[in-house]
């Protein structure tokens, strides 16, 4: 029984407990610990960071725990959370070119210093379901190769960079950055805030958005130029120290797809960049967003904008799935006021209509 | 160690400071003071440009978006001690949304909450106003899912900005001039738009066209809360409020062809409650305090003629 | 030459980088002149009417409009809401295709209705009676007033859009290839009906066509495009009949081999 519209407050708790015990699942079965969650799931803690745009694995393992593997509802969770934390200042910014590479791949060259490295990756998996998985059955723990990964790899974007291949990286100016969070977004939005809308959009939107870009709804031509994930250092500068210290040490994945670029009157062909960058490892959705950040610059160089993809209003108004998802679900709230309303009208219409009809029908007769 | 906040650089006044938070971790009514100064901002200047839309820097509340967000922001910035909320959806003070709503201030800010409008310096509400005549000093907070009357005419916010800007708001006569041609009368039962002020047309949120008369020179203050799109405007006191019409097809209100059958009131915007599957149905306020206080009054009397 | 001209364009150039639109194009209209721009696809001559109608921004030269109020405005430093009113005011424009110059979701009433009630009108009444009328004078029947313009043929919804510009009595209305896309005996009939209304209405238009036979009904004067250049121009008899430039002559000849 729908018990929602009258009489709330009882059926509020009540609802509450039964929601409380539905997760915990059958008493019988030892309860999943945060640890778990964050060393076995931790892909979904990766997503829910991201999403939640809060670098924090155990306080995400809860949120994913709590929201059941609902990995949206993780994410409102943590966002939620985050919002209350008091703000100290930002950052230095990262630096991805000084990073302990876990896995580092380019499309666009068969070897570049540094090399190749696969890394942990689904990739070549054949996707066969691993019964011995069902069984429970330990791996032996791999073993450390004692190959040196050289933690200063360029960046493959700079290797065309020095040829004038690339275009060149927007120089830092001294503008604060945008922060979504603090201020409403406006039209047309500068890069940052674009970039933040999109690092905190949802994966499966910009999956989308991003594919439909491949199957010509706005194609931009990408090359995968580079994809790393590793850990790289956060810096912060306090202001009585006035020199920068680590703070800590986070994982990413970043995404450089390099695009090509017709030219103009003023400049040159030459390639362009699009950039997706995510807390953990989060591949694809790193990739999708650096395919939507691309798309999205058209405009400013002079392309049609005429795909979705490519239109910011349309892009960075629907990628948040905490609030589509809040939108979405708002129509399960009570709306019988403006259904009456409604029905109002339509029964008058009717009326109005019956009459005229019978009006016509006597002249008739 | 101690690091200076980036934004809202002022620190908190000493009444602020001395105000205690009712669960521990959490500021007095959620949400910390320089948000709430940044919203009292937001609010003034809505306030002196009636019926305009100011962008403000919604927070992330733990309600999801659609559900009251901006209402709730709204009214946690404007929130005192002292305040007594009331707070309704539907125009009911127990759909669970409203006990939702009224729980999360309790718990947050530890305030008195009220059914009775008369008693409450603010009023929270989802879909409508209330039946009793609002005050001078008191506040309306209208939660508001899409501030932009606009939106279906042009779903471009860049566009609507500048159609605002410039008062061009002939397409939206012509929604209206539509309706006429095609159903012999104005067709919006409900987020009816209004001219604020002779200046800015403006969505009044999903109440029925019944409550639009109810917003013309208003005593009270009007507070609108979009939290999702992130927008904030209002209706000052005495501010002229004017339904969108013709000439010759002037705004009305719903009627219905009974009074309610609780408490026989005919002035008042009914609910349809189906009683069976037979076509069985009854029609009663949709504003439960009011109705119930009328009821009350009635008996009342009978117990008086009876004596 | 005294402050009357309508519109004046000075110097008028539009260039894509490298590439030229149109350059170096100057011209008065006065009240009531009707000026066709010819020449084949290709020429400047949309790129034109789309930086003096205020659609395109110049890369070089002005054109100045003699506004109600404040007299002869540059377009390029007219303030934005200016400008946009007298977009739905004084002037008119007339796309090729109709789909682009009325609102295909409202009614035939509702587009023609639409620049009365930006400029005020709140009487349905009195809004039906002008769109009645307008609806007459492009000859379209009233009982149709309510339909959507998808269910009308290509000839009326160019009527209904013609309708729709003019409603607010415009002093300037621009023209794309407004018979472009008809048939011929469907822009005949439209043909004559545009000259009747402008004529009467005493509104000036500049009229861009590939198709000499519409501004040898219509307009007064012609401006003959080449390259984003005005190669010829002069009282449209006169040019067609006695043309100078060689590829004007060219242009006749072919209308005349047709």
């Amino acid at each position: 029984m729908y018990v929602a519209v009258k009489g709330g407050e009882k059926a509020i708790e009540n609802s509450q407990r039964l929601l409380a015990d539905e997760r915990r699942g059958d008493r019988h079965v030892n309860e999943v610990t945060l640890q778990q969650i964050d060393g076995q799931l931790s892909l979904a803690v990766d997503r829910v960071m991201t999403e939640g745009s809060l670098y924090d694995r155990e306080l995400a393992a809860l949120a994913v725990k709590q929201a059941r593997g609902d990995l949206i509802e993780a994410v409102f969770l943590l966002r939620a959370y985050r919002t209350t934390l008091p703000r100290f200042g930002a950052s230095e910014p990262i630096d991805t070119g000084r990073m302990a590479i876990r896995r580092r791949i380019s499309a666009t060259y068969k070897d570049l210093p540094g090399g190749q490295i696969l890394g942990a990756s689904f990739d070549y998996t054949h996707r066969l379901l691993d019964f011995t998985l069902a069984a429970d059955g330990e791996r032996p723990e791999g073993e450390l190769s004692d190959h040196v990964i050289d933690n200063e790899m360029p960046r493959v974007v700079e290797l065309l960079d020095r040829d004038g291949m690339m275009e060149a990286e927007l120089p830092a100016d001294d503008e604060p950055v945008a922060d979504l969070t603090r201020d409403s977004i406006q039209f047309p939005a500068g890069r940052d805030a674009r970039l933040q809308a999109l690092a905190r959009g949802d994966e499966g939107f910009l999956l989308a958005l991003g594919y439909s870009n491949q199957r010509g709804f706005g194609n931009t031509h990408p090359f995968a130029g580079e994809i790393r994930v590793g850990e790289v250092a956060v810096e912060f500068v306090p202001e009585e120290l006035g020199f920068a210290i680590e703070v800590a040490e986070i994982t990413v994945t970043e995404c450089q797809m390099i695009n090509q670029f017709q030219g103009s009157a003023t400049q040159p062909p030459q390639f362009t960049r699009g950039y997706g960058l995510t807390f953990g490892y989060c591949e694809r959705k790193a990739m999708a967003m650096s395919l939507v950040d691309r798309s999205l610059r058209a405009s400013e160089l002079g392309e049609d904008v005429n795909a979705p993809v490519q239109d910011q209003e349309f892009v960075l108004y629907h990628a948040d799935n905490v609030e589509a998802s809040g939108f979405v679900q708002h129509l399960k709230l009570p709306h019988y006021i403006d259904f009456q309303s409604e029905l109002v009208i339509i029964r008058r219409i009717r009326e109005q209509i019956e009459r005229n009809r019978g009006a016509h029908q006597e002249a008739a007769e | 160690m101690t690091m200076s906040a980036t934004d809202e650089s002022a620190p908190a006044g000493d009444d602020e400071q001395h105000r205690t938070a009712t669960i521990d971790g959490y500021n007095f009514a959620f949400l910390d003071e320089q948000t709430k100064r940044m919203i009292r901002r937001a609010i003034l200047k809505a306030v002196a440009i009636p019926g305009y839309q100011v962008p403000f820097g919604s927070r992330e509340m733990p309600l999801p978006y659609g559900w009251g967000t901006g209402g709730i922001q709204v009214t946690a910035s404007v929130i005192g001690p002292d305040d007594v909320l009331k707070v309704i959806d539907q125009g009911a003070d127990d759909t669970t949304n409203a006990v939702n709503i009224r729980r999360f201030f309790a718990k947050t800010a530890g305030v008195d909450t009220t059914e009775r409008t008369k008693e409450a310096t603010i009023v929270q509400t989802r879909h409508r106003v209330p039946e009793t005549p609002l005050a001078e000093g008191q506040i309306l907070v209208y939660q508001v899912p899409i501030p932009e009357p606009l939106r279906w005419i042009e779903p471009r916010e860049t566009e609507t900005r500048k159609m605002h800007a410039l008062e061009e708001y002939g397409t939206m006569q012509v929604s209206l001039y539509e309706d006429i041609a095609k159903f012999g009368r104005i067709a919006k039962g409900y987020n009816y738009p209004v001219l604020v002020n002779g200046r800015y047309v403006m969505s009044p949120s999903p109440i029925p066209k019944f409550d639009n008369p109810k917003m013309d020179r208003n005593p009270a203050l009007q507070l609108f809360g979009a939290g999702r799109e992130k927008r904030i405007y209002a209706i000052p006191p005495h501010t002229p409020v004017k339904s969108l019409d013709f000439d010759d097809y002037p705004f009305d209100v719903e009627t219905w062809n009974q009074p309610c059958a609780l408490c026989g009131a005919t002035d008042t915007f009914l609910d349809e409650v189906v009683l069976d599957d037979k076509g069985g149905r009854m029609f009663c306020c949709s504003d439960t305090e009011y109705c119930a206080e009328r009821q009350a009054r009635a008996a009342g009397r009978a117990r008086g003629d009876a004596a | 030459m005294s402050g009357q001209s309508l519109l004046r364009a000075t110097g008028v150039g539009k260039s894509y980088g490298d590439r030229i639109g149109c350059r170096d194009v100057s011209f008065e209209l006065w009240p009531g002149e009707i000026l066709g721009i010819v020449g084949e696809s290709g020429s400047g001559k949309t790129t034109l009417l789309n930086c003096l109608s205020a659609n395109l921004e110049l890369t070089a030269g002005r054109v100045e409009y003699d506004t109600r109020v404040d007299g002869m405005a540059d377009l390029a430093t007219m303030s934005e809401p200016a400008r946009r009113m007298l977009m739905r005011t004084d002037w008119g424009f007339v796309h090729q295709n109709p789909r682009d110059g009325l609102r295909m979701n409202l009614s035939a009433g509702g587009n023609v209705g639409e620049r009365l009630m930006a400029v005020g009108a709140r009487h349905y009444g009195n809004i039906r009676r002008d769109v009645i009328d307008w609806l007459d004078r492009v000859e379209m029947e009233d009982g149709r007033i309510d339909d959507l313009p998808s269910t009308f043929s290509g000839g009326m919804q160019q009527r209904l859009q013609i309708a729709r510009n003019l409603v607010t009595k415009p002093r300037l209305v621009f023209m794309d290839e407004p018979t472009g896309g008809l048939d011929v005996s469907v822009q005949a009939r439209l043909l004559d009906l545009l000259r009747g209304l402008v004529r009467e209405l005493g509104v000036a238009c500049v009229i861009v066509t590939h198709d000499l036979g519409v501004v040898r009904l219509l307009s007064h004067r012609l401006m003959v495009m080449q390259r984003g250049r005005v190669v010829e121009q002069g009282l449209t008899d006169q040019v067609l009949d006695d043309p100078q430039h060689p590829y004007t002559q060219l242009l006749v000849s072919s209308i005349v081999s047709v």
